[in-house]
């Protein structure tokens, strides 16, 4: 992973080195670090940070709670997949970036609004795997848990969700990434705050390229950190039993 | 239809065998008896007081272990005992208990990928054990163990059994299994099944494959078989008789 950063550094700088580029059209790594550690001692990046984060942070708890809850209806009913499937896939692919400001003239331009729009690219990609995840718990397993008098919950408490754990987290690997997506395209949208509006201002008013490139750098350092976090996650919970 | 007009009944703390060809409905036979399926026409009893519905009175061991993967060995054979609602420290000691008894100590912590074979067997009979049941149900549950494994298996079974005094029904394709471990071999006709055989075996129990009388093993293992090659000639005429019907309706 470091020598993949390190190629990554190095080709940068040379094609600036070579391109001769200024740095309102693509500053150096040694520009953005210094523009990114301005940005930080100054002041300038933290609340933008802490603004994305928490969206990232809620859109994750409520699209991830409501895919787990509609993904284990989805799975248990065929009735429920019949009604619900085809909206659910719909709204899936109807671009949120059409649907924002929809999103911001029914419901203001609050906090609410850009955590639905989060919670809804969340959504989609936990209930599937959610559902898939539970579906191919292993029938006799099933058959196990009746044989042993188990109630729904305690099939799906004890056979099922940890059945589909793994398929579970690798929704949420994708969940993560597309949290933080979902935090900017919201903010474009309309916020006073947060990494997708430090970007515009950083292109439009201010027209400060590092600057851009230092914000971009910490939405994609948001987005790995998530990912690591949901890997560790999956190490603790499956990995010890995987082969273990 | 997998089973018709059968009927046999088993004598509390005795061992019986089943075997049968493919497809005799042996398997359906213990997913009866142990309340997973419904009958459609008869009943099952046990101790008198009918089975509807899965029952703690039995315990039940696949043909697979059935290990949870993602659970260590003290908590998949206490597994019963949770779902029972029994407050953690009690299981767990129980749970200990049981990996003793099917001689899984020390294996409390491992998970069920570490394990052999043998020993995922083991802690699936010990899991049906949890109970405490009078009933132990099990379906071809050696089948898969290489014939070293499965004759220690079977003697272990044996001691288990010496032990708990259960009530044992086996399902097996082995008749030297059915013979070695059982009091009484039943084999069933093919589909629909029923018992076309009981087959007694006289031997002195505690049993041990080093010391065992030879010629009432051979004896009863005769019985077995011949009982078997005769359920499967049952067969063998009716598609005789079904491909007669076949030529006849060419001639016409």
């Amino acid at each position: 992973m470091l020598a993949g950063a390190v190629v990554f550094v190095g080709m940068w700088q040379l094609i600036v080195s070579v391109g001769n580029y200024p740095a309102y059209i693509l500053p150096s790594p040694m520009v953005v670090l210094d523009r990114l550690v301005r940005a930080w001692s100054s002041g300038i990046m933290a609340p933008h940070v802490a603004a994305t984060l928490s969206e990232v942070a809620l859109g994750l708890l409520v699209g991830g709670g409501a895919g787990l809850v509609i993904g284990v209806l989805l799975a248990r009913s065929a009735l429920a997949e019949r009604l619900l499937s085809p909206y659910l896939v719909a709204a899936q692919a109807t671009p949120i970036l059409a649907l924002a400001p929809l999103i911001y003239l029914w419901l203001g331009s609050g906090l609410g609004s850009r955590v639905l729009i989060c919670s809804l690219i969340v959504f989609f990609p936990i209930a599937v795997s959610t559902m898939v995840g539970i579906r191919s718990v292993d029938a006799k397993l099933l058959e196990l848990a009746r044989s042993l008098r188990a109630t729904r919950w305690q099939i799906l408490s004890r056979f099922e969700i940890p059945g589909a754990l793994p398929q579970i987290l690798g929704g949420f690997r994708v969940g993560v990434t597309l949290a933080v997506v979902g935090a900017i395209v919201a903010e474009w949208a309309g916020a006073e705050r947060g990494l997708g509006v430090l970007i515009n201002l950083a292109r439009g008013s201010l027209f400060d390229t590092p600057l851009m490139f230092a914000t971009l750098f910490m939405t994609a350092a948001i987005g790995v950190g998530l990912y690591l976090c949901v890997v560790l996650v999956e190490r603790r919970l499956v990995g010890v039993w995987r082969q273990g | 239809m997998a089973l018709e007009g059968l009927s046999l009944s088993v004598a509390a703390g005795s061992i019986v065998a089943v075997v049968g060809p493919n497809g005799s409905g042996k398997s359906t036979l213990l997913r009866l008896i142990a309340g997973l399926l419904p009958v459609d026409a008869g009943e099952v009893l046990i101790d008198g007081v009918p089975v509807d519905g899965p029952d703690p009175r039995v315990g039940l061991v696949f043909q697979e272990p059935r290990l949870l993967p993602w659970r260590t060995l003290v908590e998949n054979v206490s597994l019963p005992l949770e779902l029972a609602g029994w407050p953690e420290p009690r299981r767990l000691e129980r749970g200990r208990a049981l990996l003793s008894q099917v001689r899984l100590d020390g294996f409390e912590r491992a998970y069920p990928a570490q394990l052999s074979g043998g020993m995922a067997q083991r802690a699936g009979i010990g899991r049906a054990l949890a109970l405490d049941p009078g009933v132990l149900l099990l379906d071809e549950p050696f089948g898969a163990l290489d014939a070293l494994t499965r004759e220690r298996m079977n003697q272990e079974l044996l001691s288990l059994w010496d032990r708990t005094r259960a009530t044992v029904l086996l399902v097996t394709h082995s008749i030297a299994e059915a013979v070695f471990v059982a009091d009484r071999v039943l084999v069933l006709s093919p589909r629909p099944g029923h018992v076309v055989a009981d087959v007694p075996v006289e031997l002195a129990r505690p049993r041990s494959p080093s010391a065992i009388d030879a010629a009432a093993f051979s004896r009863a293992a005769e019985q077995v078989r011949a009982a078997l090659e005769a359920a499967d000639t049952m067969e063998a005429v009716d598609s005789a008789e079904a491909s007669d019907a076949d030529s006849m309706a060419d001639v016409a």
